[in-house]
């Protein structure tokens, strides 16, 4: 499945827009994102290993926080995973 | 779904003037008569006169919006006419809040102007919130879209239209309904300062703003009508690079602290700690040098007098390679992004003066290279400051 990579977050990613998995859950999706590009994992957890407060990822258009079965969730190839941070511009 | 705003009973007429105005909304059913009554009667404050809020306020004012309520501090700048349309060539140097009231008073001469000439903040929010139908939020900083957030909440649930943008990129939104999600719902807390850069930092499409400013204007028009769906617990997604739109769902936290069921934000806050803004060390005179934070600072004149006179001084630019092809002083390319594993290609027995755009960026390396046992000096104002006092054929940008 892809992940959606966010214009703040390419710096981590090799400047890719969008990365490839190959996953069964929603938490090996993420697993694999971050063990490809370690540099990502501390924008997107805490060190306790919680999502920050500033990113939602969101599988298709639901936020994961509320699926209920979490990071469990099956997942496929027709699915998306997108990363949304904050952004504030306005100017 | 209908949408919080009431309709007043007595609604203001419209003059034959107006009703010639505005002929082609009069003759939607889904405006109408009434519809445009309504926007006659309502008041809608427009926090920032920006790029989000140029093209918002021009066409709340040409649509009839009765009341126009403006917040901005600014002054136009070159650099801002590439996006903010509501500003000329000629507005360089004035108040934003000037150049767009008498844009939109020219527009519309039945509009009705509040101008707030002021930064909004904790003290003043809900003073100047208090008294409006709708408020778009068209700033620039997390500091500012907490407090709108919050204030409008706290004001009882004042509909937010909010929109955001970075490069090519936007979100929009409507926020602090009293059945939909508020800003805090959706993210909780902002990120470190610095992380996501700003648009001076960073850049922006100029039609971008354009595109969100118009939906947030859409949108507030909806709410005043009471017609269609709003994007109340809807986050559309705008990457104008593409051109696609997406949504995703919101959904209104129950634990939200500004909005949930057992709020512990109830009253405004301060937002730069809240955001973690620090104020900057304040720059000490040492021997007659300004330091800060333990960095030296030169200014242009003294560099280029030093640079004259022989001194062995290694220039280094931290900006990015796009910035460099702009402007540069022809010194060695390091953007700060790779200092951290690049400083081994620099000479520790040499003095360095380090710059970038503006003297931010140059200060941080500074401090880092200090760390691993370099003599450094950040050029003050950066290369900005070298065009303005040295070199004025350096390209200012």
């Amino acid at each position: 499945m892809k992940i959606h990579i966010p214009t703040p977050l390419r710096a981590y990613t090799d400047r890719q827009d969008a990365v490839s998995v190959n996953a069964a859950t929603l938490g090996e999706a993420l697993d694999e994102l971050t063990t490809k590009h370690p540099d990502l994992k501390k924008h997107l957890y805490s060190e306790e290993g919680k999502l920050r407060a500033f990113v939602n990822v969101y599988l298709n258009d639901e936020d994961i926080r509320y699926l209920p079965e979490k990071e469990s969730t099956k997942v496929g190839e027709g699915d998306a995973l997108s990363i949304i941070p904050s952004i504030a511009g306005g100017c | 779904m209908t949408t919080t705003l009431e309709t007043s009973a007595a609604l203001p007429e419209l003059s034959n003037n107006e009703i010639a105005r505005y002929s082609r909304h009069l003759i939607l059913p889904e405006v109408g008569l009434e519809g445009q009554q309504k926007l006659k009667a309502a008041k809608v404050l427009c926090v920032g006169t920006g790029g989000l809020g140029a093209p918002l306020t021009y066409y709340l004012a040409a649509a009839g919006i009765g009341t126009i309520g403006l917040v901005d501090f600014d002054v136009v700048d070159e650099s801002n006419l590439q996006r903010q349309i509501i500003h000329s060539t000629k507005d360089v140097g004035r108040p934003k809040i000037d150049s767009a009231a008498e844009k939109l008073k020219a527009l519309n001469p039945h509009l009705n102007i509040v101008k707030y000439e002021t930064m909004l903040t904790s003290a003043n929010a809900l003073e100047i919130i208090k008294g409006y139908d709708v408020v778009a939020d068209g700033t620039d900083n997390f500091q500012t879209r907490y407090l709108v957030n919050d204030a409008c909440v706290l004001s009882g649930n004042i509909p937010n239209a909010y929109g955001s943008i970075f490069r090519f990129e936007g979100q929009a939104s409507v926020f602090a309904t009293e059945e939909g999600p508020c800003y805090r719902c959706l993210y909780p807390e902002p990120p470190p300062p610095g992380l996501v850069p700003s648009c001076a930092e960073g850049g922006v499409l100029g039609i971008l703003p354009g595109l969100v400013g118009v939906i947030q204007a859409t949108e507030v028009i909806k709410l005043i009508l009471g017609k269609g769906e709003p994007l109340i617990g809807r986050l559309l997604l705008v990457d104008s690079l593409n051109m696609k739109f997406r949504e995703l769902k919101l959904r209104k936290n129950p634990d939200c602290p500004v909005c949930g069921k057992n709020p512990t934000v109830t009253e405004l806050i301060d937002y730069d700690q809240f955001c973690g803004i620090t104020p900057e060390p304040k720059a000490v005179e040492v021997n007659g040098t300004q330091v800060q934070n333990g960095i030296p600072q030169i200014s242009p004149k003294d560099l280029k007098k030093k640079l004259d006179e022989g001194a062995d001084i290694f220039v280094l630019d931290v900006r990015e390679p796009h910035e460099y092809q702009i402007a540069n002083l022809g010194a060695k390319l390091i953007p700060l992004g790779e200092v951290a594993n690049r400083y081994v290609e620099l000479d520790k027995d040499r003095e360095i003066v380090v710059h970038c755009k503006m003297g931010g960026r140059s200060q941080k390396a500074a401090e880092f290279l200090q760390q691993q046992g370099f003599k450094v000096t950040n050029l003050a104002g950066g290369i900005t400051a070298w065009s303005n006092d040295v070199d004025p054929t350096i390209a200012k940008y």
